[in-house]
């Protein structure tokens, strides 16, 4: 259950975001790795939790996932990993370096003007 | 309608504290270590016994993450050692901001490493910097031996695995355990992992631990 801490954040950096700019958020886009052992239906049951009585509330959270990549010692070869399965694709090789996993990333903010009305 | 791309890290306040934390025990030249693993895999009895088989050797602090009580950092002072205990009061996991508070408890300049005992969990504080050397992932004979290919996050980000409570394979009790499939599976994912199978009831295996830690400290 670290989707709360990491909601708890999301929200806060997007409420920040939307009050600086007068506007209100109806959407938004974060991105994370594997390792990030990111769990999509905990992390929006969170978000929306926490969200309420915030500038958040009601509004949608995409979830991306960028793949973990891993380089082959034996071909060269950059793959996508399998982590129930991790072997090179290519020469089927089982030696090989995980490469950074991707972070948790808030991507963009879609927000919908308050002040004048404009949507 | 607007679109701002935002582009920053979910978790940079938490980033922020670990890099803190990494400055101030740098400043020391006090190496520290994350210890994560399943509620009950025995990791207080692993301090307990690394403290007190090298007392005068290496002067270790303790920080205790736990959801509630202090009974593990009593167990730590009972071992002779500064420890410092963090209620997380729910959380599942430390963030950098608690471990802060906990290394401006103890007497840094009087420890050669500081051993972060992080929540019971597999899973969560994998998710989070603490500013530490390094991970350490411990897992118990009778938690059985598929955790590496069912939870391989902490243990493709592990630099050392415990594998604790190896007593049990020799007592004569009824558990299936492969040692082999744990250090295949543990390797496939992370082929610098470092593997010491343990007892820290029997202190079996505990000699090549002391000494990948030692080793640590005078790096």
């Amino acid at each position: 259950m670290h989707e709360t801490a990491v909601a708890q954040s999301l929200v806060e950096m997007i409420s920040q975001e939307a009050q600086s700019r007068h506007a209100r958020p109806i959407r938004a886009k974060m991105s994370c790795g594997e390792l990030n052992a990111i769990n999509d239906e905990v992390l929006s049951f969170a978000f929306e939790a926490v969200a309420q009585g915030t500038p958040c509330e009601g509004m949608r959270l995409q979830i991306e996932h960028k793949p973990l990549q891993a380089k082959c010692k034996t071909c060269g070869r950059d793959f996508v990993v399998d982590l129930s399965n991790v072997k090179c694709p290519s020469c089927g090789g089982g030696d090989f370096e995980l490469l950074p996993d991707a972070p948790l990333l808030l991507e963009q903010i879609e927000l919908e003007g308050t002040d004048d009305g404009e949507s | 309608m607007e679109r701002v791309d935002v582009g920053k890290k979910v978790l940079s306040a938490n980033e922020a504290y670990a890099l803190k934390n990494r400055q101030l025990l740098a400043r020391y030249g006090t190496p520290c270590f994350n210890i994560i693993s399943s509620p009950g895999s025995g990791k207080t009895t692993i301090l307990v016994r690394t403290i007190t088989d090298l007392a005068g050797a290496l002067r270790i602090g303790v920080i205790e993450g736990d959801i509630q009580t202090d009974i593990d950092a009593q167990r730590i002072r009972a071992a002779k050692a500064p420890a410092v205990q963090i209620n997380t009061e729910g959380a599942c996991h430390l963030s950098a901001a608690q471990v802060n508070r906990g290394l401006t408890e103890l007497p840094l300049d009087g420890l050669d490493m500081v051993l972060v005992e992080n929540v019971g969990n597999l899973v969560c504080p994998s998710a989070f910097e603490l500013g530490e050397n390094g991970k350490i992932v411990v897992l118990s004979v009778p938690e059985g031996d598929d955790k590496p290919a069912k939870y391989p996050a902490i243990f493709a980000k592990s630099r050392v695995l415990l594998v604790n409570k190896m007593d049990l394979l020799r007592g004569g009790a009824q558990v299936d355990f492969d040692l082999e499939r744990v250090k295949t599976d543990a390797r496939r994912l992370n082929q610098g992992i470092e593997i010491f199978p343990v007892s820290a009831k029997t202190g079996e295996g505990m000699q090549d631990w002391y000494d990948w830690l030692t080793a640590q400290a005078r790096a």
